[in-house]
């Protein structure tokens, strides 16, 4: 099993060192209800280079922690991650470690204007690193289309050929012209070519998206599903599984991986407070505002179907319309932010969030492995926590968490896509697929 | 008997795609060329030009009625397609109105190929970048909240609730979704002008034209009225005080007198 790690990169201020700036911040993004367009008076940059440097060290020192990968992803015009251009960290990555692979889920390809260029950074990465870069696609948020002024319509279009062009270019000899639909090149023969061959593996995060399940599955990338519910996850695994099996591969552990958030600490009392704190701003739920999630186009017609239908949200059909707010008193604000924490409690028994002691921990992610049973396997830590805590932290996951986490994938057989490659156990056609998801589990009791 | 009940669709083929139209009253055919949020409904103006006009209604491929055409990717292609329609239905020179997008498209045809038009219409069309201010962006906001901003007080709009049939319900947000999709893969970047558009027009459009625009129209500001002026010279302007960004709802006995007036 590749463990790894990840965090967003949050930009916060440490509660217990300065309260009232992370109250302050908190509630902007809870007046905004949305991270994604807080206006970015709000930043400080020496707030923001101390982060980006606590953060970078995080992930350097994991590496002498034993963490197979460290993962890192990207988003635009938010507090929610620091990491705009993650190529950047993963160039700082690159030369500061040794051993832990990069992991980028994802590079956001259809907000990128040239994907070429974007060939070009991530082979420069991998031979910074000698090797040990891991590329992913995304089609980015909805947001971030808007934020990059990427027309949402042509967001599937634009993600499907740039990927297609992008491996064209690591493995067809140049130079050779490129006429696809959005993306043109007259002159492509990027010198500087990665050190994997044919090309890095390639993985790709997704939410509960069917579309993107079974793309990965025919182009055999693994898929690693974003700390979603276990029983939906279970249903993308199946997919996946027959759309692998209808390319005439038996799919394992190596086709999958799973983002699990967690907190750890030695007292369950202590772990709890910060792992809740998870859901600072709102967390997911006040990413962007719908209007932004679902700019025009960027959702399938049967995604907007299901979205027209759903029963409560603003801003959708027949619902509240809400312009911005802002307005809300000191205890209207108060009762917005109990309901957003309310949430722990259902996190905590949906396995969204599983913080506490290494004793309370270990159990439920072996639940987790028993019922999805990923080859590859990453942490998520965020919220407003210390670096102290922060770090304490990924020392416990590593003395205390790891050693049995790497005994149950060797006991379930979670084989990873290093060990073996995704898609290379063939199925004869008609045949059944054995599922690799175990359901069945999901009753289990803890 | 209305004429909004004598409203049929008809399936028209235009080259390898389908062009679903809306064809209502009697008389000479009157083209009308839809807003970026869709096909708002049959409301007072239709009915009484509806009297004497034949109303022809192309729902723009992609717009949810009309299959999407994948190698319309700009309005200028759009209003060829419709172009198109025109001459093999053997309407030239046929009067059009158009509004916001749809004046935009009419723009363009006319620009393409004068010919194809008499009399113009256009409602507070897109497609000249305003000298001051700049056009209200649909794709940043929920579209009931553009549907609001189009007017300049939807509580005292007698007619604003019946656009779109309230706008509220499940199937109408999948029909807004399809028409915002379909005017940002038409018009997302520059947003909803086209450069060339009032050099072209400048060049080519003599029809006699009406430009309707309401003195505090949000969406697009009333600035883009002079730019139209400038570049068509057989062009009058009619500003209405009063009034947001759509005139045929919001003062819709006043347009109905004047828009009669002019086509004659």
């Amino acid at each position: 099993m590749h463990i790894m790690w990840f965090t967003e990169r949050q930009y916060h201020y440490d509660p217990e060192v300065e309260p009232e700036r992370s109250a302050l911040l908190e509630s902007q993004i809870l007046r905004n209800r949305s991270f994604f367009g807080l206006p970015n008076s709000n930043f400080d940059a020496a707030q923001g280079s101390k982060l980006l440097n606590e953060y970078l060290d995080e992930k350097i020192y994991s590496e002498d922690l034993g963490f197979d990968g460290l993962m890192l992803n990207e988003h635009h015009g938010t507090p929610f991650c620091l990491g705009s251009v993650m190529d950047v960290e993963a160039a700082v990555l690159a030369k500061a470690t040794k051993r832990a692979k990069i992991v980028l889920l994802g590079n956001p390809v259809p907000t990128v204007a040239n994907a070429l260029r974007l060939a070009e950074e991530l082979a420069m990465i991998d031979l910074i690193s000698k090797g040990r870069l891991v590329p992913g696609w995304v089609r980015g948020a909805g947001s971030e289309q808007l934020a990059n002024n990427a027309n949402p319509a042509y967001n599937r279009e634009y993600f499907e050929e740039g990927v297609d062009f992008i491996i064209k270019a690591w493995t067809t000899p140049g130079p050779f012209r490129f006429e696809g639909k959005h993306f043109h090149f007259r002159f492509v023969n990027p010198w500087v070519l990665p050190m994997q061959k044919p090309h890095p593996p390639i993985w790709i995060p997704g939410l509960i998206s069917p579309d993107t399940v079974v793309w990965c599955a025919k182009k055999r990338f693994p898929y690693i599903a974003l700390a979603t519910k276990l029983e939906p996850t279970v249903e993308m695994w199946n997919i996946y599984t027959a759309a692998a099996a209808r390319e005439g591969y038996q799919a394992g552990p190596e086709n999958f991986g799973y983002l699990q958030p967690v907190f750890v600490s030695d007292n369950q009392q202590r772990a709890e407070e910060l792992g809740k704190r998870f859901l600072y701003g709102g967390a997911f739920a006040h990413f962007a505002r719908p209007e932004w999630m679902f700019p025009p186009g960027y959702n399938s017609k049967e995604a907007t179907r299901r979205l027209a239908r759903l029963p409560v949200a603003a801003n959708l059909p027949g619902k509240p319309i809400h312009e911005g707010g802002g307005n809300e008193t000191d205890d209207e604000l108060e009762e917005i932010r109990r309901g957003v924490y309310a949430r722990y409690e259902e996190s905590k028994r949906e396995l969204q969030m599983i913080a506490g002691t290494p004793d309370y921990v270990i159990p439920r992610l072996r639940k987790v492995l028993e019922v999805l049973r990923p080859g590859i396997f990453s942490f998520w830590l965020d919220g407003p926590v210390g670096y102290k805590d922060r770090i304490k932290c990924l020392e416990m996951l590593s003395k205390d968490v790891m050693p049995a986490m790497r005994e149950i994938g060797k006991e379930l057989g979670l084989v990873d896509p290093f060990q073996r490659a995704p898609g290379s156990i063939a199925l004869a056609a008609g045949r059944q697929p054995d599922s690799v998801a175990h359901a069945e589990a999901l009753a289990s009791q803890l | 008997m209305a004429a909004k009940d004598s409203v049929r669709e008809e399936s028209h083929t235009v080259g390898s795609n389908q062009l679903i139209v809306l064809k209502g009253g009697a008389g000479k055919p009157l083209l009308v060329l839809h807003e970026e949020l869709g096909y708002p409904g049959w409301m007072k103006w239709n009915e009484a030009l509806s009297e004497r006009r034949t109303l022809v209604t192309p729902l723009y491929p992609g717009f949810g009625r009309t299959p999407l055409a994948d190698w319309i990717m700009n309005i200028r292609d759009l209003a060829s397609f419709i172009a198109r329609f025109v001459r093999e239905q053997n309407l030239a020179p046929i009067d059009a109105i158009g509004f916001s997008l749809g004046g935009w498209v009419a723009a363009e045809m006319a620009a393409n190929e004068p010919g194809l038009f008499s009399k113009l219409v256009l409602v507070a069309p897109a497609g000249i970048r305003p000298p001051e201010g700049e056009i209200k962006d649909l794709f940043t906001v929920p579209a009931l909240i553009y549907l609001r901003a189009s007017v300049r007080d939807f509580a005292s709009s007698p007619e604003f609730s019946a656009l779109y049939d309230g706008g509220t319900s499940p199937e109408q947000y999948e029909a807004f979704e399809d028409a915002r999709a379909e005017t940002a893969r038409l018009a997302w970047q520059p947003y909803m002008f086209n450069p060339s558009l009032p050099h072209l027009l400048e060049g080519t459009a003599n029809n006699p034209t009406l430009l309707v625009w309401g003195r505090d129209d949000c969406i697009v500001p009333i600035s883009a009225s002079h730019a139209y002026q400038k570049s068509m010279k057989n062009a009058r302007t009619l500003v209405l005080d009063g009034c947001g960004h759509r005139p045929e709802v919001e003062k819709s006995q006043q347009f109905i007198e004047q828009v009669r007036n002019f086509l004659g």
